[in-house]
């Protein structure tokens, strides 16, 4: 983060974001990250809105083990999820603060106007 | 009153007004007020957050929802757990990137009229009215039932704890509350669900297995309160997509300087809140087995005092003392956060920027904050000193229906789509406030044959959260708003700033740069 810092005191008046925005390397960036972020969040969603619509249906009603019914088991998966799916976004994240970090300096290279 | 529950009340007030007196020191400019200067450290954040989720409708509410319906209360500690996500992967970070103080501050940024940040503002006004009328009255009952103080009483301290916090110590105060108060909380449910736990020989098989046998399996599966797959599918979209549209969180992530601290603050809450959800379990099914639904009915009839209850049964006066205690302040907390996102959107967003256009000098918009942020407070303090009868834990819910309906379809378009104009933003966020409003208005909260609601008659709309249907309402709105008005846009300027936000969202080039 600290070189998007320092070119931020540099060119604060100067950045030309129309550039970076035609660069290549940054909509390959903007890509990757948005099929990422969406499709994860897409995926989540789903089966977080599962629950409430199988947990009225006689699969998840019965018993799992013991007298813990399988709702409380899918409720629990979920909450894995959560956890697993936050620790995977913030690896995935400072790859992406590469790619940005990345862009930012081929633009700077360029020396764009 | 006795000496052990003033002791641990007078700690928390003698603490947390340490904590505004040190903040106060602190507090000079306008960003110190409304982000503490944007110099939270992740962590410090991430409590924060967590105790704005923790309100006393999740801690209070939720355990004594699982004491009487068994599994149907536990849908909503998942929603709030699963939440975090959304806010993790498609808001957090570009909302630092893009914003400033408020959520009005972000969309202008890529629409720089006044009317958007007018509609923008008005939301989050009714947004926080409507939390704080719930705050208030269930803080009102229960300070009542905890230290026999008269309901008024009890909505007046309250309220001028609140105004004082956020005069004095503005975000830096109401922040470090809210850590105290998440740590406070985490601490004694911890302790609770431990003490239940040993007294199931810390088997969670002969938990569950003494519920089934000794109440009924009927509260190890949904159905006691949801008795269609409907109502309980609507609640759930609007917990799990309502967060991130809730004004006062999304504030939270101007407290920190980047989006990298942003990304951080929320991986805390994650961990923080899926801990403190997945002890409700123990919260309730205590309560139920221990104290006995009968006794938590005669207490309350939302079983608001279930975890209270539990206390006293588990560790005594000490024990019922420290969670009312913590209780007390989770509610404290809470209400500060809220005081200061109303002034915000009433002094910075309506006075500062649409009357006055942006021109007061730094000590003027820190004294508007201040004249704000009582006005806020005086309001809400008349609205729930009107409202005691009601049942009006309902409109946390409503809150959560607006953000997710008004506010996130604006968010997202502002952020990831194109096209997306100023008239489709104002069409998304009135259709989904109105809808939220409108349909709220006609269920079943509101309308009870039996004289269960605040007036009597058949619900016209029988959802208690309409969310199902407003939320497609918001995306509708934002996409026929735009692609039916695009012909009276300039294009070419609408796309050189749409660029600018897509570069500075994705990369968080010059946040410290975003001047609207």
């Amino acid at each position: 983060m600290s070189n998007i810092k320092d070119i931020n005191s540099a060119k604060r008046d100067s950045i030309n974001y129309e550039a970076i925005d035609r660069m290549e390397s940054f909509n390959r960036f903007v890509k990757k990250k948005n099929t990422f972020l969406f499709g994860t969040t897409v995926a989540f969603l789903t089966f977080y809105i599962f629950l409430p619509i199988l947990a009225f249906q006689p699969v998840l009603q019965q018993k799992a083990i013991g007298s813990i019914t399988w709702v409380w088991v899918y409720s629990l998966a979920l909450f894995i999820m959560t956890i697993v799916l936050c620790t995977v976004y913030i690896k995935m994240a400072a790859k992406f603060d590469k790619f940005a970090a990345a862009v930012l300096n081929e633009y700077e290279k360029a020396g764009a106007k | 009153m006795n000496l052990v529950s003033a002791g641990f009340f007078l700690g928390i007030v003698g603490l947390t007004l340490i904590v505004t007196y040190i903040a106060a020191k602190r507090t000079s400019s306008a960003s110190d007020f409304y982000t503490a200067g944007g110099g939270l450290k992740g962590w410090q954040n991430g409590f924060a957050i967590a105790g704005d989720y923790l309100s006393a409708a999740a801690f209070l509410g939720v355990s004594g929802a699982i004491a009487l319906t068994g599994f149907d209360g536990f849908f909503f500690s998942v929603g709030y757990v699963v939440a975090n996500l959304v806010l993790l992967y498609i808001i957090a970070e570009p909302m630092r990137n893009l914003g400033r103080y408020t959520l009005a501050d972000m969309l202008t940024a890529r629409f720089n009229e006044k009317r958007i940040r007018g509609v923008a503002a008005t939301g989050t006004i009714i947004i926080v009215i409507l939390y704080m009328i719930a705050q208030l009255v269930g803080a009102g009952a229960l300070i009542k039932l905890l230290f026999g103080i008269e309901y008024w009483l009890a909505v007046l301290i309250v309220g001028v704890m609140m105004t004082t916090y956020v005069l004095f110590g503005g975000m830096t105060a109401t922040s470090w509350v809210q850590i105290i108060k998440a740590g406070l909380l985490l601490f004694g449910t911890g302790m609770l669900a431990v003490l239940v736990l040993a007294k199931f020989d810390f088997s969670l098989m002969k938990m569950f297995d003494t519920i089934s046998t000794q109440h009924g399996d009927e509260y190890l599966v949904p159905g006691m309160k949801y008795t269609s797959a409907i109502d309980s599918v609507s609640m759930m979209m609007a917990l799990v997509l309502g967060t991130s549209g809730l004004p006062h969180i999304l504030m939270r992530f101007f407290t920190v300087k980047d989006a990298k601290t942003a990304r951080s603050s929320i991986s805390w809450t994650t961990w923080i809140t899926a801990i403190f959800f997945s002890l409700t379990i123990f919260l309730g099914f205590g309560a139920m087995h221990f104290v006995g639904i009968d006794q938590i009915l005669a207490e309350s009839k939302a079983g608001n005092t279930a975890a209270p209850l539990l206390a006293e049964y588990l560790g005594g006066n000490i024990m019922l003392s420290f969670i009312g205690a913590v209780a007390f302040a989770t509610i404290l907390a809470v209400v500060s956060g809220l005081v200061l996102t109303g002034a915000s959107a009433i002094s910075h967003d309506i006075y500062g920027e649409i009357i006055m256009g942006g021109k007061l000098t730094e000590k003027q918009q820190v004294m508007a904050a201040r004249i704000g942020s009582i006005s806020i407070a005086i309001i809400s303090i008349l609205l729930a000193l009107g409202a005691q009868s009601l049942n009006v834990s309902f409109l946390v819910s409503f809150a959560f229906c607006i953000g997710a309906s008004a506010n996130l379809p604006v968010i997202l378009y502002t952020i990831y789509w194109k096209k997306f104009n100023a008239n489709g933003a104002v069409a998304a966020m009135v259709t989904g406030l109105v809808s939220c409003l409108v349909l709220g208005a006609m269920g079943p909260n509101i309308w009870s044959p039996t004289g269960n609601a605040i007036f009597v008659g058949d619900p016209l709309v029988n959802l208690a959260v309409p969310a199902i249907i407003t939320i497609p309402l918001g995306f509708i709105a934002g996409y026929l708003g735009s692609v039916l008005t695009a012909h009276k846009v300039e294009q070419a300027e609408a796309e050189r700033i749409y660029k600018e936000i897509r570069v500075k969202a994705n990369t968080g080039i010059s946040v410290q740069d975003v001047s609207h």
